[in-house]
């Protein structure tokens, strides 16, 4: 499986009307797409809820790491379909389900490619998480790109050695990799380390009553957003239990597998 | 030897790090890379390896394209040395350590005790054998990591930034004990900012900037071009700038190091004011 | 009242089985500029650990004597209070940075310490100014140099406003260029501001300039402690510590017996001395 998968997580600062909402009226968009998912079965509606997003995306500029992050999640998707087509699922229902899954994760993907951590550590304090697990939050994904670097050093140091990661029986295999961990865990544990003797340099935990020179405010688009996602969910209520969804009929039988 | 023709390198969907590069370094060659942060030092390194495979153009081996090997066939020969030792340190002893890449290269158990011993002692590390590699001081860690790449003897040695974080005796070790490895025959390339390092080891420096080389000569000629120093985040060492300020002595351009200063002055000196009996 | 003011004091790490500081007396004036150096190992760190309380907050071990620091005692004061007090800045600037945009990042500390709103804004301003890099406050750390990542370091300790300023090797990661200038900018601080300089530093060639005094620490004990040209002698070569090349270039030349007397530590000094000499 790719790290690409993990790339379409990524924030990458850029300036667009996407970037510019507010973090907390983003992540009721992400829900709301989410709820709606989860929701329905009818390929239809999942389908249109995939395709609803591409707009967005465009309106990020973020196509490119987008389509990486589709392309990285090929191999889960292929997994969920081929696995419901074995339990017995008819086809349709499991190209709904592999289409679902990337809706949520398209949505997601989204939220967090547009969405800097310390805006999400803004929001988070903002709406009174404490302020530790905020911070922790906001570190944990801020350290994300940093130890990605650590590991891959840690990769080319021991294939320097000799190390050869791609051969061997399975169980070699799981062994070669212990020349990979334990560099990783103590190189995190000296960074952790560092980090907090800067942080007590700095006063963290001096006073509860912590300032915030910047803060989030929320603007006519941020209220727009959630309007627009109240009312898609209006909607899709109303779809769910009023509406009679046409549905897709193969002309062919999958053979049943089991 | 190892040589690069025009070699090009871009990571994916990211601008190019090194340009057209054209390198040869002959065996048993002394050379120092020195540039800028970020100006492809590290990159450059990397493929003599294999660990990184040009973009465009090729890297050669004795004799061997990069493009045909894996990391460990290459690594047989070309050992590298990475700047933070934490990031191969693993092992339950030094002397497991030490023992990891030989095993990995397939040598039989009683060459890697033989192996493992002999280079403990070359490195004075004799009393750590048994000791857990993280309990040592940063400077002894830095040791080990150097013995467990050159305890399988590789033609050419690689280290980046290796002065990083030591003082000036470990220095001073450091730089005798590149010397033992020339004179073993070995090949020895360092990746540095040190430049007062570099002045008193006096290698073939080759000065790396934005991806393209923009010097490669003798130490003594690169460190004293002002231009090129400046272009690279280098400063001069500081003999050459007092070199430069002396200029009504004439000194030969060449002088970079207290030694060979102290050399030139000397006779300066006895001209100028009479020879002194040397205090005993 | 002096800004640093230390009596017998001693710390042994726990677990270990020898002090790694013993019996330290240093007494420090305000506004002094004081170069801290000394081989690995020889408590040079473990002694500006106490300065913040990091000793024994956050390292556990015996710490006994007195530590004064601007007239406060140290005993049973938190990091937190001692921030405002003594700023410290460390080695990595990749690991002394918190936020996604340099503005706040500098503006962290008085978050922390619940400073208002608008004192901060301008004391972050004003930071960043005294250190040169207001023109990057929206920019995130990692699209930073490192000469500048230093910088944003010192502007966030500096907005504390404490009166000294503890620098862990700070150029350790740092370019030639970059390292130079960002000694600059302490030496600044230090004249502009009366800001006290406790700096730990390696590369003597670069800092000694603008110190007015360096301690060397051998063993976890002080060996020398005066203004750098007494301190730069014989005794400070035997302890291993990287003197200024033209240092030892006098001492060189001292072997050879020429009458220098002095210990310059920059091409300037060592010129005149030169000059000096031969037109007696």
């Amino acid at each position: 499986m790719s790290l690409r998968f993990v790339e379409g997580f990524k924030f990458t600062k850029m300036d667009s009307p996407i970037h510019r909402l507010d973090p907390r009226a983003k992540f009721i968009l992400t829900m709301g797409f989410f709820a709606i998912s989860l929701m329905f079965t009818n390929i239809y509606v999942l389908l249109v809820l995939f395709i609803v997003q591409i707009p967005g995306v465009l309106l990020a500029k973020s196509v490119a790491r987008w389509l990486r992050s589709m392309r990285g999640g090929l191999f889960l998707g292929v997994f969920i379909l081929i696995m419901n087509l074995i339990f017995g699922t008819p086809l349709v229902s499991s190209l709904a389900f592999t289409i679902r899954f990337f809706a949520i994760m398209s949505s997601f993907s989204f939220f967090f490619m547009t969405t800097s951590a310390d805006d999400l550590g803004l929001a988070l304090d903002q709406i009174h998480v404490p302020y530790s697990i905020s911070f922790t939050f906001t570190t944990a994904v801020r350290l994300v790109p940093t130890m990605a670097v650590d590991a891959q050093t840690v990769v080319d140091a021991q294939r320097s050695r000799g190390l050869e990661l791609d051969k061997g029986n399975f169980v070699k295999r799981i062994r070669n990799y212990v020349p990979i961990l334990i560099p990783l865990i103590i190189s995190a544990i000296r960074r952790s380390v560092e980090l907090a003797e800067a942080l007590e340099s700095r006063a963290f935990g001096a006073t509860e009553k912590r300032t915030a020179i910047v803060t989030l405010r929320m603007r006519f688009a941020d209220y727009l957003v959630i309007l627009a996602t109240i009312a898609g969910l209006a909607l899709a209520f109303y779809v769910y239990f009023y509406v009679r969804l046409p549905t897709l009929v193969l002309p062919f039988q999958m053979p049943r597998l089991f | 030897m190892i040589s690069t023709e025009n070699v090009s390198f871009h990571y994916p969907s990211t601008p190019e790090v090194l340009h057209e590069v054209n390198l040869q370094i002959k065996d048993g060659e002394f050379v120092a890379i020195m540039g800028e942060n970020g100006a492809g030092k590290t990159t450059l390194i990397k493929m003599f390896n294999g660990l990184l495979k040009p973009t465009q153009g090729k890297v050669f081996v004795d004799g061997v394209d990069t493009h045909e090997r894996s990391v460990a066939q290459l690594s047989r020969n070309v050992g590298l040395i990475f700047q933070n030792p934490d990031h191969q340190l693993f092992a339950e002893t030094v002397a497991d350590e030490l023992s990891f890449s030989l095993r990995n290269f397939g040598f039989k158990e009683d060459i890697v005790q033989r192996r493992v011993t002999n280079m403990l002692t070359a490195l004075d590390l004799d009393r750590y054998k048994d000791s857990s590699p993280f309990v040592l001081s940063g400077g002894e860690r830095k040791r080990v990591a150097l013995a467990a790449i050159l305890v399988w003897d590789p033609k050419h040695v690689i280290m980046d930034e290796p002065t990083i974080g030591q003082d000036y005796l470990q220095k001073d070790r450091l730089r005798n004990f590149i010397v033992q490895l020339i004179s073993q025959g070995k090949t020895v390339v360092i990746v540095s900012h040190d430049v007062e390092f570099v002045a008193e080891c006096k290698p073939r420096v080759v000065l790396l900037s934005r991806g393209r080389i923009i010097a490669d000569g003798p130490a003594t000629e690169i460190l004293t071009d002002p231009s090129v120093v400046e272009q690279s985040s280098l400063v001069m060492p500081q003999i050459s700038s007092l070199m430069a300020n002396l200029k009504e002595l004439e000194p030969p351009p060449d002088i970079i190091d207290a030694y060979s200063a102290r050399e030139f002055l000397r006779v300066k000196l006895k001209a100028a004011i009479g020879a002194q009996p040397p205090k005993r | 009242m002096p800004a640093i003011a230390a009596r017998s004091l001693s710390f042994t790490y726990a677990g270990a089985q020898k002090p790694s500081m013993d019996n330290v007396n240093l007494t420090i004036e305000k506004g002094e500029f004081v170069i801290l150096t000394g081989p690995s190992g020889c408590g040079k760190t473990t002694f500006c650990r106490c300065l913040n309380g990091l000793i024994p907050n956050f390292y556990s071990g015996n710490l006994q004597g007195d530590l004064e620091v601007d007239g406060l005692k140290v005993e049973g004061k938190s990091t937190a209070e001692l921030a405002t007090h003594v700023g410290f800045v460390f080695q990595n600037p990749e690991n002394q940075l918190f936020s996604l945009s340099v503005e706040r990042d500098v503006a962290f500390g008085l978050e922390n310490l619940g400073v208002p709103r608008e004192e901060a804004i301008e004391r972050v301003r004003w930071a960043m100014e005294s250190t040169g890099i207001l023109e990057l406050r929206d920019k995130a750390p990692y699209e930073l140099s490192g000469g500048q990542q230093q910088r944003a370091a010192i502007a966030g300790v500096l907005a504390m406003q404490p009166s000294i300023l503890v620098l862990d090797e700070p150029t350790s990661f740092l370019d030639p260029k970059s390292a130079v200038d960002i000694v600059k900018v302490i030496a600044r601080l230090n004249q502009e501001l009366q800001l006290t300089i406790l700096l730990v530093e390696h590369r003597l060639d670069i800092v000694s300039q603008y110190a007015n005094r360096v301690v060397v620490m051998d063993k976890g004990t002080i060996a020398l402690d005066g203004p750098p040209s007494e301190v730069y002698g014989d005794n400070a070569r035997l302890i291993g510590i990287g003197l200024p090349r033209v240092t030892m270039l006098f001492h060189l030349l001292r072997r050879d017996g020429f009458p220098l007397t002095r210990n310059p530590t920059t091409v300037d000094e060592a010129s005149t001395a030169l000059r000096g000499l031969i037109s007696k």
